[in-house]
């Protein structure tokens, strides 16, 4: 499902020549995530949690190593190979990243368009999913016309109205009062329920307790188990205590 | 809610980020500048033919005395280059020349005869010697090296035309390439958001193409609009030159040629926009 093969990656830098290249963002990450499962992605800020998340969802290559997702080895693919990828993936970005000049049906409804679905059949899935997260009542209204929470809502409904194969959350929870958390935390674990591989990073410890499950610790760029070839999960119980 | 429900095919909201006058504004004034040389090109090119068809084939005789007329009709009408050769009608000449030596001319005329080669390339001096030695006194004017001479300033001015028109195509394709970029720029994080939810470049860039095609041939259709009164009026001044039987203002106007701006203009348009905006998707994985 998701596979990192001694990943390093490098952002372009800010030296004077073009070309450099700065320090290493992730080194040696090494791990699988099967198929259906849910995993904790932990680590302070700046522990290179969002480099692996935009890895996953193919918004960066690796510089070295291998990232293979839902069957495509990334680091040398076709550019024209990505975009079915990202269709199957979903994400729910920390900063939302609605479209503000979009109705809240439209920006929900926007994977199933990019995916040329029919505007007949659409409709109905769009309203249930609106339904789902209980938002049906503002259907019309523009993102920036939503609390932050409802906006939440409406990020979560579009990366998961497609169905994806790969769910995937930065920080979910950094704009939401702890009921919503909890409230969209089920939203999550119900998703990985239907089928879907979900990846959540936070740095939310009291979440992390309510929902154990298996987790990766980032610190500085690497995993922090060493020995993180035995993948996750046989590494679940020290994730946990040290997050 | 028909202004919201609106946006819901236009995901990039291209039609507020790339909207206003400016470049359908510019895009007009250059399709004036290609109407008018689309028109020149044409008008020129009308010219330079008729000129060489008509004037070049023309060569007159002159001969010192109407006695001589007929034994060089005869002779003339025998070569087998000369396709009509007829004699000036005296009353005619007389006519012709009343305005330069008065009602009574005191010299005596010469007789003229017109003639009309069959090969406009055939040269008039040849049909003037063979002509001298039957009909002794015989002069032939041949019109050919002025005629050429406009010929070969018509057939300049219609490729400066098409030199114009090249150019202003790829100002065109300038001015719309800066209109894409501006819009890359107002719209870079919906750019963002789409080709992370899995659009590819084709979707991306189609939408821009068609929005600025769009632009550029609504420009390009106001700009001809405006030039069809201006080439009207050229038209009906240059009808004197290029003979009588040319129809006038309106329906002299090169109508295809016209016709095809607006589409062109949307082609520059769709065509630069698709190679501006797939070489700056380049910068995403």
């Amino acid at each position: 499902m998701v596979r990192f093969e001694a990943v390093g990656l490098r952002y372009p830098g800010t030296g004077p020549h073009r070309g450099d290249w700065g320090e290493e963002a992730l080194a040696d990450v090494t791990f699988a995530l099967p198929p259906g499962s849910f995993t904790w992605l932990l680590g302070p800020s700046g522990a290179g949690k969002s480099s692996v998340l935009r890895l996953m969802h193919l918004a960066l290559r690796p510089t070295r190593g291998e990232v293979e997702v839902l069957g495509l080895r990334t680091a040398r693919a076709p550019r024209a190979a990505l975009p079915p990828i990202r269709r199957r993936i979903g994400v729910v970005f920390q900063d939302f990243r609605l479209l503000p000049y979009l109705s809240v049906f439209d920006n929900v409804a926007l994977p199933l368009r990019l995916a040329g679905r029919p505007e007949a059949s659409l409709k109905a899935d769009v309203t249930e999913m609106l339904r789902w997260v209980g938002l049906q009542a503002k259907a019309l209204a523009l993102p920036p016309e939503l609390s932050g929470g409802e906006q939440q809502r409406v990020a979560i409904a579009r990366a998961v109205i497609h169905r994806p194969d790969l769910l995937l959350a930065d920080e979910p929870t950094g704009n939401l009062d702890s009921r919503q958390a909890r409230r969209l935390l089920a939203l999550l674990r119900e998703m990985n329920r239907l089928g879907t591989t979900v990846v959540v990073a936070t740095h939310d410890d009291e979440l992390v307790a309510r929902f154990p499950a298996p987790s990766l610790l980032l610190h500085e760029g690497r995993l922090h188990d060493p020995d993180n070839a035995r993948g996750p999960f046989a590494a679940e119980d020290d994730g946990l205590a040290e997050a | 809610m028909p202004r919201r429900s609106r946006y819901s095919r236009d995901p990039l909201g291209l039609r507020r980020a790339l909207s206003g006058w400016l470049l359908p504004g510019l895009v007009a004034a250059m399709a004036l500048l290609a109407a008018l040389a689309v028109a020149g090109a044409q008008g020129a090119a009308g010219l330079a033919d008729r000129w060489q068809r008509g004037a070049a084939a023309a060569v007159t005789v002159q001969l010192p005395d109407a006695a001589r007329v007929e034994p060089a009709l005869a002779a003339l009408r025998a070569m087998e280059e000369v396709a009509e050769a007829e004699a000036i009608d005296a009353a005619r000449l007389d006519a012709l020349l009343r305005p330069w030596l008065g009602a009574a001319p005191a010299i005596p005329l010469p007789a003229l005869i017109e003639l009309r080669l069959r090969d406009p390339r055939a040269d008039p001096v040849l049909v003037g010697d063979r002509l001298a030695a039957v009909v002794p006194g015989a002069v032939v004017e041949a019109h050919g090296l002025w005629v050429r001479r406009l010929a070969a300033l018509a057939r300049s001015l219609q490729a400066l035309a098409w030199v114009v028109l090249a150019l202003v195509a790829a100002v065109a394709a300038a001015v719309v390439a800066v209109a894409t970029r501006a819009g890359l720029a107002a719209r870079r994080d919906a750019i963002e958001v789409l080709h992370g939810l899995g659009a590819r470049d084709a979707d991306i860039a189609g939408r821009f193409a068609r929005r600025l095609g769009l632009l550029a041939a609504l420009g390009a259709a106001g700009g001809t609009a405006a030039a069809v009164p201006m080439l009207a009026l050229l038209a009906d001044l240059a009808a004197p030159w290029v003979g009588g039987e040319a129809a006038r203002g309106l329906s002299a106007l090169p109508w295809p040629a016209l016709l095809a701006v607006p589409p062109f203009a949307f082609l520059v348009g769709w065509a630069t926009a698709q190679a501006t905006v797939r070489r700056w998707l380049r910068q995403l994985p």
